[in-house]
């Protein structure tokens, strides 16, 4: 069965067309990340799924049934957002519990859903206090509880990390992916950052200017990307794009080449002057000023490069990508 | 700001300037609160001076509360502000956030139109709320001046507001909205307390205009039983004598309510602002 799926989706403020004609389907328990530019509609999209937003044109449908008309409390869906929006009024298990007491449900379950949810987030200990009592990644877990107890069809995240700092962000990264794990229920996850995009998705969907660049599992992306936006998105450092006539003449082309694709080779065919080189023991991050354009170049291990020296370079004419002049890749 | 804080010459001199302000504030209420409790020679006599056992006297309080019923004017002021400004804050508040959260057609000229009451005093409209309210059967009723403060006041509370109300979360009301609140819990539970320093700055500020009006209760409300504090007060304002004594006990009896609301409402306001909103 489809989670989510979303037919011809579009979404106008006045004027302004936010997002454009998108078509999407998720599967029952996939995780499903919204990547893109700050911007390009990923909110709004989040928004129009939730029921928060009206589409103004096009069908979503969650679960097989169709939830245009139905109010987001209705929906089956829970909801985690950036700036964890917990009421300040209550506690963390009024926080936890207050869906559960609009819906009606019985003390006993209520009880039990608050008390699974807690002990698989850690939260037993801070039950009793208010959010302004919290740190940013207890506020978190809070926000995460208070999706988890609804047991939702379907989960909804907002940036969720954008606003921890860098260790926590990546703790709270794999505890994501354990919940996925656990509960394997259907999430959809935005974010402007590819990292947490390629780690947790099993299905990314590129956005730009509210549009579906492309839609596939990570690797798919990478390996595969259709077009010079997508290849130029996902990959750190990313992926570099120069004239093809700058390595073989008279191409028209656009080319691309990963920075991990490129190796170091004596008289190689890409040569300039080193002007930066990052020494990140693992690998080294090398900037190479050539006629045309700087490039980014990724070398495992360590080297003895330094910055105004000349070097050359060679890569694998099999990882190169060719764009056309729109940006469309040409295989 | 820090080392504002931290430098004591700083401190002195912003001290020293506050204190000095208080004093030139409270100057004038002082010298209302020894003379009411003077004797009429010692008011002209020296009116700095402070009651001693020849001056002191409690003739102004008395005559005031002989004449007419004072208690009952304390009353309808005390109900009259306190129903103005409930409505005011409620209605306000409202009018706020339908303006802030809801995307409708001429939401802007209606915000417009609400702000243009700042700017236009309410007064110039006497004739007309007076013929209104006679039509009504309102004139001599407290009703008639609750109305006409609450429409008074509602301009500014709504500007006041709705500016208040912008910066609420967005993805505080939406939690609501998914956790299955109404709209109506959501403006009272979640919103409201957020945006209660505003509130306290607005009741402030429509309080005392309302508590010392003397021109609605006059044309309004100006029959025994509705009269309000300050329009009682008048009886001892006479054009070739005046009773300054009463003026004086009146005046200071007259300022208490206002105390006690005004500290109710800044103890919200110094609450509202450090308990804040949380992300
Ligand atoms: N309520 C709104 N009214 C008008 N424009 C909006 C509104 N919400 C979002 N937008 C516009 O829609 C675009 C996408 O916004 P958003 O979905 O928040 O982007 P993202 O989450 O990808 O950063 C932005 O250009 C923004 O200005
Ligand atoms: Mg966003």
């Amino acid at each position: 069965m489809t989670a989510l799926s979303l037919k011809n989706v579009n979404k106008s403020f006045g004027p302004v067309h936010v997002l454009k004609d998108i078509n999407l389907e998720v599967e029952d328990g996939e995780f499903v990340v919204f990547v893109g530019p700050s911007g390009c509609g990923k909110s709004t999209l989040l928004r129009v799924i939730a029921g928060l937003e009206d589409a103004t044109s096009g069908e979503i449908h969650i679960a097989g049934e169709q939830v245009n008309l139905t109010p987001p409390s209705k929906r089956g869906i829970a909801m985690v957002f950036q700036s964890y929006a917990l009421y300040p009024h209550l506690n963390v298990r009024g926080n936890l519990t207050l869906a559960l007491k609009q819906e009606r449900q019985s003390k006993a379950v209520i009880e039990e859903r608050v008390e699974t949810a807690s002990r698989m987030l850690g939260l037993e200990p801070y039950l009793d206090r208010y959010p302004s009592e919290l740190s940013g990644g207890q506020r978190q877990r809070v926000a995460i509880g208070r999706a988890i107890v609804r047991q939702p069809k379907l989960f909804l995240f907002d940036e969720p990390l954008s606003n921890l700092d860098a260790a926590l962000r990546m703790n709270t990264r794999i505890e994501i992916a354990n919940l996925h794990r656990q509960l394997s229920a259907s999430m959809i996850y935005v974010t402007h950052d590819q990292t947490e995009a390629m780690t947790l998705a099993d299905k990314i969907v590129v956005l730009r200017d509210g549009r579906v660049e492309q839609i596939g599992s990570p690797m798919d992306l990478y390996n595969d990307p259709a077009n010079r936006f997508v290849a130029g998105f996902l990959g750190a450092p990313s992926m570099n794009f120069l004239p093809a006539s700058t390595l073989t003449p008279d191409d028209p082309r656009e080319m691309g080449l990963r920075p991990e694709d490129i190796r170091l080779e004596g008289g190689g065919p890409i040569a300039g002057t080193v002007s930066h080189v990052e020494h990140l023991g693992g690998d080294t991050n090398v900037i190479l000023q050539t006629q045309t354009t700087p490039l980014t170049i990724r070398l495992f291990g360590q080297h003895a490069i330094a910055p105004g020296e000349s070097a050359q370079f060679g890569y694998d004419p099999a990882r190169a990508y060719y764009f056309a002049q729109d940006g469309q890749r040409l295989r | 700001m820090n080392k504002a804080r931290t430098n004591p010459l700083n401190a002195f001199a912003m001290h020293g300037a506050l204190i000095l302000y208080t004093l030139i504030a409270l100057f004038p209420v002082f010298v209302i609160l020894i003379n009411s409790f003077k004797t009429r020679k010692a008011i002209f006599r020296e009116p700095l001076a402070l009651p001693d056992a020849d001056s002191f006297s409690m003739i102004g309080y008395q005559t005031a509360l002989k004449q007419g019923d004072f208690f009952l004017y304390f009353q309808n002021s005390l109900i009259v502000t306190v129903a103005s400004l409930a409505l005011v804050l409620l209605f306000g508040a409202m009018a706020a956030y339908a303006l802030s959260e809801y995307r409708f057609k001429g939401n802007t000229l209606m915000g417009l139109y609400l702000a243009l009451g700042i700017m236009i005093p309410i007064r110039i409209g006497t004739v007309a709320i007076l013929e209104m309210m006679v039509a009504t059967g309102l004139v001599n009723t407290l009703w008639a001046l609750i109305l006409v403060y609450t429409a008074q006041g509602l301009p500014l509370a709504v500007f006041i507001l709705s500016e208040f109300m912008k910066q609420v979360s967005d993805d505080l009301k939406n939690a609501g909205r998914i956790d299955g609140l109404s709209e109506y819990t959501i403006f009272f539970r979640l919103v409201l307390p957020l945006v209660r320093p505003a509130m306290a700055t607005v009741a402030v500020f429509n309080m005392i205009p309302i508590w010392n009006d003397l021109w609605f209760p006059l044309i309004l409300a100006p029959a025994e039983e509705t009269k309000t504090l300050t329009l009682g007060s008048q009886v001892f304002i006479g054009q070739f004598v005046t009773d300054w004594n009463a003026v004086l006990s009146a005046l200071s009896m007259a300022i208490l309510p206002v105390l006690i609301l005004y500290v109710i409402f800044s103890r919200q306001l110094i609450r509202g602002i450090t308990s804040g909103a949380v992300k």
